[in-house]
């Protein structure tokens, strides 16, 4: 664990680990809320915005990224709005058609156009580019010193450090409205709680979170680390305060035991290749979901159908 | 505005005037999609009382008290407490909503709902101090849950969870209360501590209003009576208010008379 590690395996850790914290976070408010597949939603709804703000900008930097995420955004919710009213139909279909369409349309975006120059395909989209994001600079622990080598790590982990960062601060900030209006909304409006402008404003951290982890990592883990941490979490404690700290260690074991098993565990079995880290990252999630429900603490829930 | 409103201010004057009753509502009228849920409802409750609001299931009760407090939009009508808007007021109202309104398995514990009726005064960032724990204990103790206080809430029976609920308006230390359906499925006991505590809370001089289902309560728990079916069928004391014909008028077909003849209602 010398030079090899911190060259080829410290910054797509740590990059995985917080996109999985960036995502989980917002992720144990959106799964008490019933809304886990908004993070779903918002992960394959961004990929169109993403492809138009590199076709219209040519280049793959944060801001257009970004706006053209949050336009893809909008306009998923006046599609998802429109279908509902005229199609009278109910709003999970409404959402599940428009967001796999515009999932669809990205990726038809994404093949007519010339992104050969960049890090845009649809592969990219779905698994990320984690083992790419190398520190060429690094010699060996003691770059972590050297101002030169720091210089030189890549932009994605103070994109992604930067992300987390915001969204754990924003957290904080805001955790007795989040926790309130989750919990009760109607008493939330009655204390004078701006229950709408909570609920927009965690969809836009959430969707903060999935563009951010998304040009790093994929969709593949943004959809993954919304709804496996904190659901795991929440089988280990019943305390929303205790839930999000649960949910940050899962998501951190996730990342590291994801990327070294996709690095190391196909050697240890014999085969030949490294599988991919955003693939085993997600797989190890949803195996400590597995185990949370086979042995989590608080896995009977009280008011669960046949209890009451 | 009716006639009987008019007279009525002019009898008691300090009690029905909009501009000093703690819930005055004119013209509200609330809609979801084509058909209206509220429709041009006036009332003025007045200050101190107990008020039931009555009418059958779908009679727009429960909307009433939400589209009051700006939770479902109101098609018109204006809502005023103590003669203020009622968006300028939420801090003189404890609201209790109806217990099957939230998902009872959320991650927290007893003490901890309490505290959220200290929303307004801690703010964002202000930390909870031991005297505001104590505070939240003292309304557990209110309501007889004290030694609940660290359970999960998700391991409290329907009775517990209304009254945990009520301790947390208490923790509100509100003017005017707002209770939507307050005894629904508690049990026995439960309807007790309950009754208890509002009483209490009304012998202090606040204002009480409840969303109210059971008829043969409403002369033992309420003094004044807001009977609604949509429109406004009445409004009054129960004793001039709360009567056979009022209550065929509010439930129409469904509440035959003889079950009328069974309740206690004030001698005409």
């Amino acid at each position: 664990m010398g030079s090899e590690f911190v060259q080829l395996s410290l910054t797509p850790m740590l990059i995985g680990i917080l996109a999985a914290i960036a995502c989980a976070l917002p992720g144990n408010f959106l799964v008490l809320r019933r809304q886990a597949l908004i993070g779903d939603a918002i992960s394959h709804v961004v990929l169109p915005g993403i492809v138009a703000a590199f076709l219209i900008t040519g280049s793959v930097s944060t801001w257009p990224m970004l706006l053209g995420a949050a336009g893809a955004a909008v306009v998923a919710v006046v599609l998802i709005e429109a279908i509902k009213r005229l199609g009278r139909i109910e709003p999970g279909a409404a959402m599940g058609v428009v967001f796999t369409s515009l999932f669809a349309a990205g990726v038809l975006l994404l093949e007519q156009s010339d992104t050969s120059s960049v890090h845009l395909d649809v592969e990219h989209a779905l698994y990320g580019n984690l083992e790419s994001l190398i520190w060429f600079a690094a010699e060996d622990w003691s770059s972590l010193v050297d101002s030169a080598a720091l210089r030189e790590l890549p932009p994605e982990l103070f994109r992604m450090a930067g992300a987390a960062f915001v969204i754990a601060l924003l957290t904080l900030i805001f955790w007795r409205p989040l926790k309130l209006s989750t919990f009760d909304e109607a008493f939330a409006r009655a204390v004078g709680i701006p229950t709408v402008a909570v609920s927009l404003g965690l969809v836009i951290v959430s969707a903060v979170a999935a563009v951010a982890a998304f040009d790093a990592v994929g969709s593949i883990i943004v959809i993954a680390m919304f709804i496996c941490p904190p659901a795991a979490a929440r089988l280990m404690t019943n305390r929303l305060e205790r839930q999000v700290f649960w949910s940050i260690v899962f998501a951190t074991l996730s990342a590291v035991l994801g990327y070294v098993l996709a690095g190391y565990g196909p050697l240890w079995l014999g085969g030949e290749h490294a599988v991919s880290a955003a693939g085993m990252i997600a797989t190890v999630s949803g195996l400590i979901l597995a185990l949370a429900a086979l042995f989590g603490p608080h896995r009977s829930r009280i008011g669960a159908p046949t209890g009451s | 505005m009716g006639t009987t409103l008019c007279l009525a201010s002019r009898e008691r004057p300090s009690l029905t005037d909009p501009a000093r009753s703690p819930f005055a509502i004119s013209e509200l009228t609330v809609s979801y999609g084509e058909k209206p849920a509220v429709l041009s409802i006036d009332a003025t409750v007045p200050a101190g009382s107990m008020t039931a609001i009555i009418g059958p299931n779908g009679a727009g009760k429960s909307t009433l008290l939400k589209a009051a407090l700006g939770m479902v939009p109101r098609l018109s009508g204006a809502v005023t407490v103590y003669g203020e808007p009622v968006e300028k007021s939420l801090h003189r109202i404890a609201y209790v909503p109806q217990r099957a309104s939230v998902d009872w398995d959320f991650p927290t514990r007893v003490i901890d709902v309490v505290l959220m009726g200290l929303y307004r005064e801690l703010g964002l960032l202000r930390p909870v101090r031991a005297r505001h724990r104590e505070r939240a204990l003292a309304c557990l103790e209110r309501v007889g849950m004290a030694d609940f206080a660290a359970r999960q809430i998700g391991q409290l029976s329907g009775g517990q969870q209304q009254r945990v609920f009520l301790a947390r308006a208490l923790a509100q230390d509100a003017e005017l209360y707002l209770l939507d359906e307050p005894f629904a499925g508690v049990d026995a006991a439960t309807e007790r501590a309950i009754i208890t505590v509002l009483k209490d809370l009304n012998a202090e001089g606040r204002t009480v209003i409840c969303v109210h289902h059971d008829l043969a309560t409403v002369a033992d728990y309420f003094d004044h009576v807001l009977l609604i079916n949509v429109r406004k069928v009445a409004e009054g004391p129960v004793a001039t208010a709360f009567t056979p014909e009022n209550l065929q008028k509010t439930y129409g077909g469904r509440l035959a008379t003889a079950h009328i003849d069974q309740l206690k209602l004030p001698a005409a």
